[in-house]
This record gives C-alpha cells, sequence and structure tokens, in this order.
C-alpha cells in the first residue's frame, strides 16, 4: 500500500535548494571569495615556484584543491545547518509527519548537498577562469569525485545534524573534525613534500584520496592513483547513503 | 466505524517519565472528539506518537482499518496534525509554507483550496509576508491551515487557540464545524472547556497517562455531572461529625461563606434537593441565600481529575 512519493522528495530537494538560494551571499559567494583569497595569498607567497616531485607550479596546482574543499565544506554545511536549524527551532517535526520514506528524505538532502557544493565549485572556478589556465584531464574523474566527495560530506553533515543538540554540537564537529580534515587533505601540498610520518597520518585521512582524485582529473598528476580508488570512493558513498537512510529510518536523536 | 482504534499504548520516555500508561480509545468516524486532561496529562505525547515524531513504547492503534504502525506513510496522508509548539521555517511566506506542505504530501498545491484556507483563517492579508512577520495567533492559524492542505480525513489539533483572540477562536471552531459536517473527523486538546463542551460530541480524559473516561459528551454530562445545592451564611462554617453525618448522602463540602451539597435523584426519579435543604437548614439554620448549580464539562473535568471543585458561588 505504501507507495514511492516522488514529489514529495522533489518538494523536499527544491526546499533546500531555495533554502541556501535565499542566502546565497553567504552560502556561495563567500565561499568561492574565501577560495579565491587562499589563491591569491599563495601565489604572492610562493610565486612561481614547482611543487617538489610534481611537475606542476604551485598556483595551478592549488586551484582545483582548493575547488575540493570549498565543495566538502559546503555540502557538509549544507546538510547541516538545515538539520540542526529544523531541530532548534522545532520545524523537523514537518519532515517526520510527512510520508516520506526515509530514502527519499535523504535522496533530497543528498541531492541539495550536491547542488550547492557544485554551484559553489562552478563560481569559484569561473570567477578564475579568465585568469588561469584551468586544463581538464579526465572530466569522468573530475565528475565522479566531486559527486562523491560531496555526497560523502552532504551525508557526514546529515548525520552531524541529527546528532547534534545545539548549532555549538555542528560549530564542535566543523572546526575540530571536518576543517583540519578538509585542510590536511593535501589541498595546500604534496605528500612527497611530508616527512615519512607525517605522509602515514596522511594516508588515513580520507578526504586526501578525495582531492587528490579530483586534482588528477583536471591536471592528470596526484600522488595516488585515483583508478585504483574508484571503488572505494563509490563505496564509502553508498555506506554514507545506507548509513543516513538507517539513522533517519529509526529516527535516530530525532524521535523520542 | 471507528475513525481511530488505539490499544493499550504506553509511553515510557527515556529519562523514566510514564506519560501513557495502556491508553485505550475509539475515536468514531465523523465525530467532533475532545480529548482533555490536565498539564503533562499526556495529550501531546499521545498525539505526537499518532504524528511519528514520538516513538511509542508500546501499544497499537488503527487508522480507518489500516495498521497505523505499519503502513504509516499511508496513515500519514489520512492524518493532518497541529502540533502544539509553533514553528515554521524562516525562509517563507504563508503561500510557500502551504505549498511546500502539499508537496511533501505528495500532491500538486491546490492553489483554489490554499485560497480558501487562507480566506477561511483570515490569512489572506498576510501572504506575502515572511513568517517571521506574523503575530503569535496569526501564526498559529497557519498551523492549522498547514495541518488542512492536504485534506485529511482525520484531522487532530493539539491547542489550536492558545492564543488566539475570542473572536477569531470563534470563526475558527464554527470552520472545524462546518470541515466535521463535511466528514472530517477531528479529535482536539483545550484547556478552554466550555468550547469543548459545547463544540463535541465525544470526550475523553485523560490523568497521568491513564483514561479516566472516555464516553458521548452527552453521556457524560447526563451520567457524571450532577447538580450542587448551594445555601451562603454570612459566616463561615465547619462541619461537626454530627453534621457530617447528618448531610453524608450529600458529600458535603463547607467554605468561608457557606456550603455546598451534591444533589441526587430518588428512586422514583424526584431529586433529592427538597431534603437536602431541609437537613443542612435543620444542622446550620436558614440560609441568606440559596440556589442550585448543574456542574458543566468543567467542573466534571476537575472532579475525574482529582481538583478542588471551584466555588462559582
Ligand atoms: N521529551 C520528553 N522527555 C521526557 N518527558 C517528557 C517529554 N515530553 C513530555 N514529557 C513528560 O510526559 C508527560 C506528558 O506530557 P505531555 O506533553 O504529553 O502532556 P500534555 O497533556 O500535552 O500537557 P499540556 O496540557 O501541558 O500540553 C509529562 O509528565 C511530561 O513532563
Ligand atoms: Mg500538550
Amino acid at each position: 500500500m505504501s507507495t514511492m512519493n516522488l514529489r514529495g522528495c522533489m518538494t523536499l530537494f527544491k526546499r533546500e535548494v531555495h533554502r541556501f538560494l535565499k542566502v546565497k551571499m553567504q552560502t556561495i559567494v563567500t565561499p568561492a571569495l574565501t577560495a579565491i583569497l587562499y589563491l591569491l595569498i599563495f601565489r604572492y607567497a610562493m610565486g612561481e615556484r614547482q611543487v617538489p616531485g610534481l611537475d606542476v607550479d604551485y598556483f595551478t596546482f592549488l586551484v582545483p584543491g582548493l575547488a575540493m574543499m570549498a565543495m566538502m565544506q559546503n555540502a557538509f554545511a549544507n546538510t547541516s545547518s538545515s538539520m540542526i536549524m529544523g531541530k532548534v527551532m522545532g520545524m523537523n517535526i514537518y519532515l517526520l509527519m510527512a510520508p516520506l520514506s526515509a530514502l527519499e528524505v535523504v535522496v533530497a538532502f543528498l541531492a541539495a548537498a550536491v547542488v550547492r557544493a557544485t554551484v559553489v565549485a562552478v563560481v569559484f572556478l569561473s570567477v578564475l577562469y579568465p585568469f588561469v589556465d584551468i586544463s581538464v584531464m579526465h572530466l569522468s574523474i573530475i565528475l565522479l569525485y566531486g559527486l562523491c566527495a560531496s555526497i560523502m560530506m552532504g551525508g557526514l553533515g546529515l548525520i552531524a545534524g541529527m546528532w547534534a543538540k545545539d548549532f555549538d554540537n555542528i560549530a564542535m564537529v566543523t572546526n575540530f573534525v571536518i576543517l583540519p580534515l578538509t585542510f590536511l587533505s593535501g589541498v595546500f601540498y604534496s605528500v612527497k613534500q611530508l616527512p615519512e610520518f607525517w605522509q602515514q597520518i596522511n594516508n588515513a585521512n580520507p578526504f586526501f584520496y578525495l582531492t587528490d582524485g579530483f586534482r588528477y582529473g583536471f591536471l592528470g598528476i596526484g600522488d595516488t592513483d585515483p583508478y585504483a580508488s574508484i571503488m572505494v570512493v563509490i563505496g564509502t558513498s553508498l555506506l554514507t547513503i545506507v548509513s543516513c537512510w538507517h539513522l533517519w529510518r529509526i529516527g535516530w536523536r530525532m524521535k523520542e | 466505524m471507528s475513525a481511530l482504534e488505539i490499544k493499550g499504548l504506553s509511553k515510557v520516555y527515556s529519562n523514566g517519565n510514564v506519560a501513557l500508561h495502556d491508553v485505550s480509545l475509539s475515536v468514531p468516524k465523523g465525530s467532533f472528539f475532545a480529548l482533555l486532561g490536565p498539564n503533562g496529562a499526556g495529550k501531546s505525547t499521545l498525539i505526537n506518537i499518532l504524528a511519528d515524531t514520538v516513538l511509542a513504547t508500546g501499544g497499537s492503534a488503527r487508522l480507518f482499518d489500516q495498521d497505523l504502525f505499519a503502513e504509516r506513510n499511508w496513515c500519514k496522508r489520512q492524518i493532518g496534525v497541529v502540533p502544539q509548539e509553533v514553528a515554521f521555517d524562516p525562509f517563507f511566506t504563508p503561500r510557500e509554507v502551504l505549498a511546500i506542505t502539499s508537496g511533501l504530501f505528495g500532491s500538486k498545491p491546490d492553489d483554489a483550496w490554499i485560497d480558501h484556507l487562507l480566506d477561511r483563517l483570515e490569512l489572506t492579508a498576510h501572504v506575502g509576508k515572511n513568517t517571521r512577520q506574523l503575530s503569535g495567533g496569526m501564526r498559529r492559524r497557519l498551523l492549522v491551515a498547514q495541518a488542512l492542505v492536504h485534506k485529511p480525513k482525520l484531522v487532530i489539533l493539539d491547542e489550536p487557540t492558545a492564543g488566539v483572540d475570542v473572536e477569531l477562536r470563534r470563526r475558527l471552531w464554527g470552520f472545524m464545524r462546518e470541515l466535521n459536517a463535511a466528514g472530517t473527523t477531528i479529535l482536539l486538546t483545550t484547556h478552554y472547556l466550555d468550547e469543548a463542551e459545547e463544540l463535541c460530541d465525544h470526550v475523553a480524559i485523560i490523568d497521568q497517562g491513564k483514561v479516566v473516561t472516555a464516553q458521548p459528551m452527552a453521556d457524560l454530562m447526563q451520567q457524571v455531572a450532577s447538580s450542587y445545592l448551594w445555601m451562603n451564611y454570612d459566616k463561615p462554617l465547619s462541619l461537626s461529625e454530627a453534621d457530617t453525618l447528618a448531610l453524608t448522602d450529600f458529600k458535603p463540602r463547607v467554605s468561608d461563606t457557606g456550603v455546598c451539597l451534591q444533589l441526587g435523584k430518588l428512586e422514583n426519579g424526584q431529586s433529592t434537593f427538597h431534603t437536602a435543604y431541609e437537613a443542612a437548614v435543620a444542622r446550620f439554620g436558614p440560609p441568606q441565600d440559596a440556589g442550585v448549580r448543574s456542574e458543566d464539562l468543567e467542573d466534571v473535568f476537575l472532579r475525574l481529575t482529582k481538583k478542588e471543585i471551584r466555588e462559582r458561588t
């Protein structure tokens, strides 16, 4: 008797997109601008220097990494802020009351997170386009890594939003987990520059593979083999979706 | 047939609070049903379980003959819930809120129906405002519109008139009556007992998570409500043991101004008014003033939930 509620899923997706578009200064312009500022700072600090071990100048190396970092942070921000705002302001009950399956809810939230991440990355790259030579070596790798990274981060945001009791909890996760892990995911350096110990640490950071693979899609160079990681990346994305689905289904920290 | 049949529903919150204890209720199809109880009785908990925002600890429920817990999504489409807490997405206007709710329930927004709801709930002048700019009463009315937007067969209202002024409250109830006349079953909680008595044809009173009584309003008022004889003396009275014994049939209660006796019916159907009056006069002398008052729903409610009967004399 249960039928799919595609319109409901679509409505929720549109609502989530609408929500970040209504405050686009904060959700799109600011992240893109931040990434551009990083780029400018490093441009002047590093000059024309080459990245050790990789045959590329520092500036070109930074662009895809910064785009990926912005995508990951914004996908996370989109779902986590929506969930925690809904919780604190008491609006999440309307989602619980609606005839939506857990999968429909999760798909809508993650799709909106992907859209936000994509918009931020596209804005960032478009602004740079006239000034930087942005090559695209493997478009399918770029799309796959971009999509999977947004899904994973959107999913983590959803889970963090369900877990959190207030805005402070979310700020804690953002500042102590998401920011360090994305910052240290090889956006600003090649692992080859790191001492042995730090290389090991770096290799344990899941976001490192995402950034590295994404960069490979643009420049055709990287520290890892993105084709070898594809199954892991896809698998992790699916695992994220399944975890979100399960947690929503049992009403984890949402229903008393 | 019942619109809603609840069996043995219980809820223990994670902190150990027992909010519902083995609650069974039957809400007849087409009824206007009052769910009453003092603060903390468990009304909202019951409603939130029906709305799927709180998980039941035990029990079962059938909605229009479908298992509520097994056929959740089908059931959700049949119910419109007005929650007790008012909350809106600050990013949207009332019209957008209603369109979104429609969509979440899987139907294309019916503009004519939305216009009708906005009109009946007197929100038309405010459709373009952000929900943050609405007054408390307006928000609550928007909450009602939101619950009705997908044309549910059972409307559940958790204190829909809290903070709504008298005039609007009347009109809101008028609208609910129309919906009910058109076949919608209505279940509501309210602390305005006079309104519940006037509007509802069925009533259930719960207290501390247990059903105290559940029956048609007329039966409750006929069987449980009784009449009182009040007699005023301009001095405080106290009941001696002999007084209590003499008046024991009338459950006497004294106050600063006099005495109050519960009336009943003799076997032949005659009121015990005369005997009560005579007995009181024999103990305290003729009163300054006297009269008879029938219990209304509020009195019954207070008596059943073991609160002091308020003296109106
Ligand atoms: N989230 C919660 N966690 C723990 N206990 C709760 C929670 N919500 C309600 N309770 C407790 O459950 C009992 C029933 O509360 P409920 O809100 O259902 O009462 P109510 O009848 O709606 O009261 P009111 O008329 O004040 O709205 C109360 O004792 C309350 O303290
Ligand atoms: Mg309540």
